[in-house]
């Protein structure tokens, strides 16, 4: 990890037009990627951490979602701004990205090598022998085995695990400067989760590739990210170096989760700490701090406005009115 | 591969064999028969007649007969009905104008249903998706007897355009095949892009759709070669019982349009109780169904890599 700045995120607003109301699915992220970093965005279903990823590439579906207000700065770039052609040659060569379910994020229709190959010749203008070689490299390096056999399979010839192996491979071939791992390990059992992600950690690292993991598993971040993001009902709430965060948590939702991540050390008889209250409700949500309903230290002024996010030090900011002088 | 399509091809003989029993017994129980016309014939005439064409055996001996007849020496019998007339020359005379008529409806359809369907789906609540879906429904809910007449009217009487009627081999030639073609494409097209519309929508959906636009790849490739392919299934597996349904004729069509095809053959047989023309309608029918479907599972095997024939 560099000090330079290769992806910025400023004040990304994604609204989802629903006849309910507008769905304020992601409302004023702003965050920081610096070159080779690893940056893990926690949060529970729903609190906007797959359309954060998938408006830095411009992917919402239009309608119902639309980029209502912000910035993705990239190689001077706002990607927000650029036409669909111009993005189209950023995706999948300088930002890919990596999907949750690996048994369907794969054409079930085409062979491995296809899917592979059209990436690589689209991106890095190679002859398609060239290209399938490469592509046998990269599942090498993905821990395939006998790549040159498995590549002419078909997707159902894999299992989970070693789909998104190959989803990796595909994802890493044109050396993107970010890859975004949308809950890459969630549809996997926990044996194969462990080894992805110390394939996603031990291949970016190699590659010098910078990675936006999204993940709601506190144990994931913990032992790949550099930074952590936590956010609440389409907003971060709480970022910070990776130590900093558990540590000293600041903000009482991140206090909570950490509480709630189940401990071998702890004695048997204990009930699990869970955040009472159920999430909010995004569609229409008022100007206030949206976790008032569910926190312990929740003061008057936490239903009139949202807080600023305040640094409180070590690269560590924090959104709540604890931490910020009320106005 | 190729066990899988001997085994399947041998799998149509019992099929077969099946059908042609059930339905010669069913015939027989049927009340009425060929000869059962509203005025009674003398009983010894009645009776030279049964004898002539074996009727007066037992119902048993008469299957055997039957069978022994179309097996061995693919003889469908003579008609009761049209005299002197064998079964298998009312079929060969006729069947070739009907498969050349439903070929072409077919292709039609396939070629402007998919079409509308892709765009349809492609363009969703748009313009374009509303008029071909109202097209579509046109086609399925209005009967083949009056869209016929209609465009007759428009296109020969109104404006001269076309003849009225006829075959190929008259003197207008190949145009009298235009509105016939596409009066029986009609409900065809509107199922078929009703069937592709919908799994265009579905195939569009899915994540492996999300992952190929996430590659960069151009929307004409994400369409043209990840989503069609999936999509063409549902369509495929349509055509089976299509192509049958479509080569055997349609007794609306053939009569608004004054085709002598099979279509008109095999209605006219069932309301003359012609026992040995409906058992040919019924075999014809049955061994195009029974072989089309065949030909889309053989189809659905390299279209779907997942399908393992063993």
């Amino acid at each position: 990890m560099t000090e330079e700045i290769i992806l910025q995120v400023q004040d990304l607003k994604t609204y989802f037009h629903t006849d309910e109301g507008i769905v304020k699915a992601v409302d004023g992220v702003t965050f920081d990627l610096h070159k080779g970093e690893t940056l893990g965005i926690v949060g529970e279903s729903g609190s906007g951490k797959s359309v954060t990823n998938l408006s830095i590439i411009n992917m919402i579906p239009n309608p119902p979602g639309k980029i209502a207000g912000g910035q993705v700065m990239y190689a001077g770039k706002d990607l927000v701004k650029l036409t669909i052609n111009e993005l189209r040659s950023i995706r999948g060569n300088k930002i890919s990205m990596i999907f949750q379910d690996p048994m369907t994020s794969l054409n079930p229709y085409l062979r491995i090598s296809t899917q592979m190959i059209e990436t690589i010749v689209l991106h890095q203008k190679l002859d398609k022998k060239t290209a399938k070689a490469k592509a046998i490299d990269m599942l090498k390096l993905a821990g395939i085995p006998a790549p040159e056999k498995r590549i002419d399979q078909y997707p159902h010839q894999f299992s989970g695990g070693m789909r998104q192996r190959v989803m990796i491979a595909m994802g890493l071939s044109c050396n993107p400067e970010i890859l975004i791992a949308d809950e890459p390990t969630s549809a996997l059992d926990v044996t194969i989760q462990a080894q992805i992600l110390d394939l996603i950690k031990d291949l970016t690292a190699r590659l010098g590739t910078a990675v936006i993991l999204i993940t709601h598993s506190l144990g994931v971040v913990a032992g790949m990210c550099d930074t952590i993001c936590v956010m609440y009902a389409g907003r971060i709430v709480e970022r910070g170096p990776t130590t900093e965060i558990f540590d000293k948590p600041k903000h009482p939702y991140t206090q909570g989760l950490i509480k709630s991540v189940p401990r071998l050390d702890k004695t048997s008889g204990d009930r699990l700490y869970s955040i009472r209250g159920q999430p909010p409700n995004v569609i229409d949500l008022p100007d206030c701090c949206p976790f008032y309903p569910r926190c312990d230290k929740a003061m008057d002024v936490c239903k009139r406005k949202y807080p600023l996010s305040k640094d409180v030090g070590n690269g560590h900011a924090v959104s709540c009115w604890l931490y910020t002088e009320a106005k | 591969m190729m066990k899988f399509i001997i085994r399947r091809l041998l799998s149509l003989i019992p099929t077969m064999f099946i059908i042609i029993t059930l339905s010669f017994f069913l015939i027989h129980i049927a009340p009425g028969g060929p000869f059962s016309g509203e005025k009674k014939l003398p009983p010894h005439v009645l009776a030279n007649i049964l004898k002539k064409y074996h009727m007066d055996e037992p119902l048993g001996a008469q299957y055997l007969r039957y069978l022994n007849d179309v097996i061995l020496h693919f003889d469908l019998g003579p008609s009761y009905r049209y005299e002197d007339q064998s079964v298998n020359g009312l079929i060969s005379a006729t069947m070739p104008r009907s498969i050349f008529l439903g070929f072409v409806s077919l292709l039609l359809s396939v070629a402007l249903g998919g079409a509308a369907g892709i765009i349809s789906a492609l363009r969703q609540n748009k313009w374009q998706d509303y008029l071909s879906m109202s097209v579509a429904v046109i086609g399925i809910s209005v009967p083949l007897f009056v869209i016929g007449p209609v465009i007759q009217l428009i296109f020969a009487m109104q404006l001269h355009w076309l003849p009225v009627t006829g075959w190929i081999n008259s003197r207008a030639g190949w145009v009298t095949l235009i509105m016939p073609a596409v009066t029986l494409a009609f409900p065809y097209f509107a199922y078929i892009a009703r069937l592709s519309r919908g799994s265009v929508l579905e195939v569009l959906r899915s994540d492996y759709i999300r992952t190929a636009r996430a590659k960069g790849l151009k929307e004409s490739v994400v369409i043209g070669k990840h989503v069609l392919k999936g999509a063409m299934l549902p369509v495929v597996s349509y055509l089976g019982p299509a192509f049958a349904g479509i080569i055997t004729g349609s007794i609306v069509v053939e009569t608004v349009f004054q085709i002598p095809g099979v279509g008109r053959i095999f209605v006219q047989s069932a309301l003359n109780r012609d026992y040995t023309l409906i058992m040919g309608d019924i075999i014809t029918y049955s061994a195009v169904l029974v072989f089309a479907n065949f030909l889309v599972d053989v189809i659905y095997g390299f279209l779907d890599p997942r399908i393992a024939y063993k």
